[in-house]
């Protein structure tokens, strides 16, 4: 490729990728957009109440341990004399508290966080195909018939679910359906046996136990979902309605046939999940979620820095938008300045000061070490003494002027410590020259044109998003480096030589 | 505004970022611009290839030096002081005359003895150059301009600004000075900037600062249709510099001198771009027919003979 053509890539290829990290942190690790977002969290409480009744007591309590949708954080229990030891594998975690005796009714907690999380993960591993049920008559043969007729109306496991689970609302006034409904006495009987259909055709099934996470419950209702597996994926249903899909807000507890506690030595009084509704600054729960993730692109971030150095990166990458804003005053408006970049360090020391007070105190300082300057071009200073001059009198000038201010109550006058005084005395030098060269018009012009640049820098940077987002999103600053490059093959005209060159065009049009 | 812009384009004006990247970063390789920035290194090369320049009296290069400043001088009474590293003609003193205590500028001023050493001493230190870069301070030789441009000038020394693109003269004009310029011969400090016709050698109107004029204001002289002397000699010897510093883009300055005829006073690795004002025409343009040129002529005369007759009137 031809090297006048390398920039447009360059200059492409810096964007999207900014972009494309940029857009990641924001949709998959939740990253909030906006400064002071804030995000909906659960904390989730289960409460288990032990009668003793002899000897050693044990209470096993399931936790949550791959909720689909969701991520657990900060976990915590409430153990009293127990020992507690946690049992887990991929797809299971249980609690297992212990003590060797218990005199008094006691009640053990498990609290945690809970937030979304749109990462794709099952619940439950690939599992066996279960064994056809042998059953007594007439149910064996009121099975066989259910299942020859679902079949002849069902195309494919997900429908075959779907018919099963249709026919056992009762709606359908069929013997075999009414049959088996007879023996159903509670709502897990009634899952167990859209369970025991299923398996006559040998299709997997899984309990799903949770609770719904929309409003908050003091003792919430256990839900029980059904997972029926089509080979591929597990497929969730309402067992009782026969709607598909995995609601939006379901927290999958626990999975499978046993019961969220349980308890030896001691009975179980009470058993209860509660819910509360957190809110938290959604930059925090982004912060967390990737932590948990181990992402690589959420670990490098300038979050996890000692605060003090992530002011310091704050300001810094501000920076590059500054100097992005002089490269368009200067190569696309076409406005000068004294100094390239010395407007980026006044408008850094305006941040301290405010605009208003800023500009005049820039002006102050300048005009006085003006007066000074000029007073010193008399003498017939040579250069390098004359400039360490001109600095050491902007110092005195400065600190002059937080002296008075203080004596006056005045807090801005303090801030002048912030300017960069090196570049302030360059500024005055380069000024005194283009005064006595160029006249007092240029030298006003060019110094107000500093100031102009400097503002508008300012301005840029005091944006309170960006500081958010070069904070939370450094690779802005790719985006940033991107425009630059492209800014450096622009070759059209800037907006001043609209003007200048007026004449040629009033000349040939 | 953007209706503006598209006529601006179409007219063939070169803009500054164009000019910057299109053409200087292009043509013109750094490692020629030494040649071209430092003045006494320019002087010395464009003498070895035998063009005429003023004449170098002496260089000053140290504090020391600037404090025997009468010995640089070496007598003479006329004589020009030039920061070596200077842009922009900032930091030229120019001495017509010496009466025993003061020296007279071209102002007719008068300018203390210790007045000159701490301006040589300034330039020494780098007030003068890009960046506040050490610098030496040159002494060469007054040019006495031609009285052919008595009528148009004030003071000072007219000078020729011709473009030349890859050995081909471009685009030239001719900087008046003003009372406003104090003598000096540059745009921005106030002199007339007056197009002229390639093919002839005809001045064809003039500018001050962005606007356009047709009078001198200090003479009152008519600035249209004055012919600049020497012109054939004046295009060869601008071409000729392409050869001396290989700078594909460049600005060559020259003067007439009453007796040595014209001089090249010189070279500029980023000329402005205040020409196209002064001619009422675009620089591009005119650049894009070169670059549409199948074969480039290696002799000097016909790349003359191709530029005068395609930028001719």
């Amino acid at each position: 490729m031809s090297r006048s053509r390398q920039w447009i890539v360059l200059s492409l290829f810096l964007i999207i990728v900014g972009s494309l990290i940029l857009a990641y942190k924001v949709v998959r690790l939740g990253y909030p957009p906006l400064p002071d977002m804030e995000s909906e969290a659960w904390s989730i409480q289960a409460r288990v109440e032990l009668e003793p009744r002899s000897g050693p007591v044990r209470a096993f309590l399931v936790l949550p341990s791959r909720p689909t949708g969701f991520t657990v954080s900060e976990e915590n229990f409430i153990s009293r004399q127990f020992g507690l030891t946690l049992d887990e594998d991929t797809f299971w975690r249980q609690a297992d508290w212990a003590v060797r005796r218990l005199n008094a009714p006691t009640t053990l907690y498990y609290r945690a966080t809970v937030f979304r999380d749109t990462r794709e993960k099952s619940f439950a591993p690939r599992p066996q195909y279960p064994q056809v049920p042998e059953l007594e008559e007439p149910f064996a043969t009121a099975l066989n018939e259910i299942i020859t007729e679902v079949r002849a109306e069902s195309a494919d496991i997900e429908s075959f679910a779907a018919a099963v689970m249709a026919r056992m609302t009762g709606r359908e006034n069929d013997e075999n359906t009414k049959l088996f409904l007879s023996t159903v006495e509670s709502s897990l009987d009634r899952v167990r046996l859209v369970q025991t259909l299923l398996a006559g055709a040998r299709i997997p099934t899984l309990q799903l136990h949770g609770v719904f996470l929309d409003v908050e419950q003091q003792a919430a209702a256990i839900r029980t979902l059904l997972a029926v597996h089509n080979g591929e994926d597990w497929l969730v249903f309402d067992p009782f309605t026969g709607d598909e899909g995995l609601p939006d807000n379901f927290f999958i507890w626990w999975t499978g046939d046993g019961e969220m506690s349980a308890a030896q030595g001691a009975s179980i009084s009470e058993a209860a999940i509660t819910t509360r509704r957190q809110i938290k600054s959604a930059l925090e729960l982004a912060t967390e979620r990737t932590r948990l993730r181990d992402s690589t692109i959420g670990e490098i971030s300038i979050l996890d820095l000692p605060l003090q150095t992530q002011s310091v990166y704050e300001v810094l990458l501000l920076i590059p938008f500054g100097i992005l804003v002089i490269v368009i005053l200067r190569n696309f408006v076409g406005l000068s300045s004294f100094g390239t970049f010395a407007p980026v360090l006044i408008a850094l020391a305006f941040r301290e000061t405010e605009l208003l007070k800023g500009i005049l105190l820039f002006i102050l300082i300048v005009g006085l070490g003006l007066g000074f300057r000029f007073y010193l071009e008399r003498l017939r200073l040579l250069l390098v003494p004359r400039l360490a001059a001109v600095v050491t009198i902007v110092v005195l000038l400065m600190t002059t002027i937080s002296i008075i201010s203080n004596k006056m109550g005045m807090e801005t006058g303090l801030s002048v410590s912030l300017f960069p005084m090196i570049i302030i005395s360059l500024v005055i030098e380069r000024m005194s020259i283009v005064w006595e060269e160029r006249g007092a018009g240029t030298a006003l012009k060019e110094g107000a044109g500093s100031l102009l640049m400097a503002s508008l820098a300012y301005v840029v940077m005091g944006i309170d998003v960006l500081s958010y987002w070069v904070t939370v999103f450094p690779e802005v600053n790719f985006i940033a480096l991107g425009i630059v490059v492209a800014m450096g093959r622009y070759t059209g005209f800037r907006v001043t030589e609209l003007f200048r060159f007026s004449e040629i065009n009033a000349g040939s049009g | 505004m953007l209706g503006y812009y598209q006529t601006l384009k179409k007219t063939g004006v070169l803009g500054l970022n164009a000019r910057n990247g299109d053409y200087i970063l292009m043509h013109n390789q750094r490692k020629f611009y030494p040649l071209v920035d430092d003045k006494v290194l320019c002087k010395r090369c464009l003498q070895e290839r035998g063009l005429a320049v003023p004449d170098l009296i002496g260089v000053v290069n140290s504090m020391r030096g600037a404090s025997h400043l009468e010995e640089a001088l070496g007598g003479n009474t006329e004589f020009v002081i030039k920061p070596a590293h200077g842009s922009g003609g900032d930091g030229i003193q120019v001495i017509t005359d010496r009466k025993t205590e003061y020296f007279v500028d071209s102002d007719g001023k008068l300018v203390e003895y210790a007045d000159l050493k701490h301006h040589v001493t300034n330039v020494i230190g780098g007030m003068y150059s890009l960046g506040g870069q050490p610098d030496v301070a040159m002494i060469e030789s007054l040019v006495h301009f031609d009285p052919a441009f008595a009528s148009l000038t004030y003071h000072g020394v007219p000078d020729i600004r011709v473009i030349v693109y890859k050995g081909y003269p471009v685009m030239a004009m001719t900087r008046l000075p003003t009372r406003r310029s104090h003598g000096k011969a540059n745009l921005h400090q106030g002199a007339i900037g007056v197009g002229i016709d390639l093919g002839t050698g005809l001045t064809v109107g003039g500018v001050s600062g962005n606007s356009p004029v047709s009078i001198h204001p200090d003479t009152g002289e008519e600035i249209q249709g004055f012919e600049i002397p020497h012109w054939q000699q004046i295009l060869t010897m601008a071409s000729q510099c392409y050869e001396a510093v290989q700078l594909g883009y460049l600005g060559v300055d020259i003067v007439l001198d009453r007796d040595l005829g014209p001089l090249i006073l010189e070279l500029n690795a980023r000329p402005g771009l205040n020409i196209q004002i002064a001619n009422r025409t675009g620089l591009k343009s005119r650049l894009k027919q070169i670059e549409n040129l199948e074969t480039l002529h290696d002799e000097t005369d016909e790349r003359i003979a191709w530029s005068c007759e395609a930028f001719g009137a």
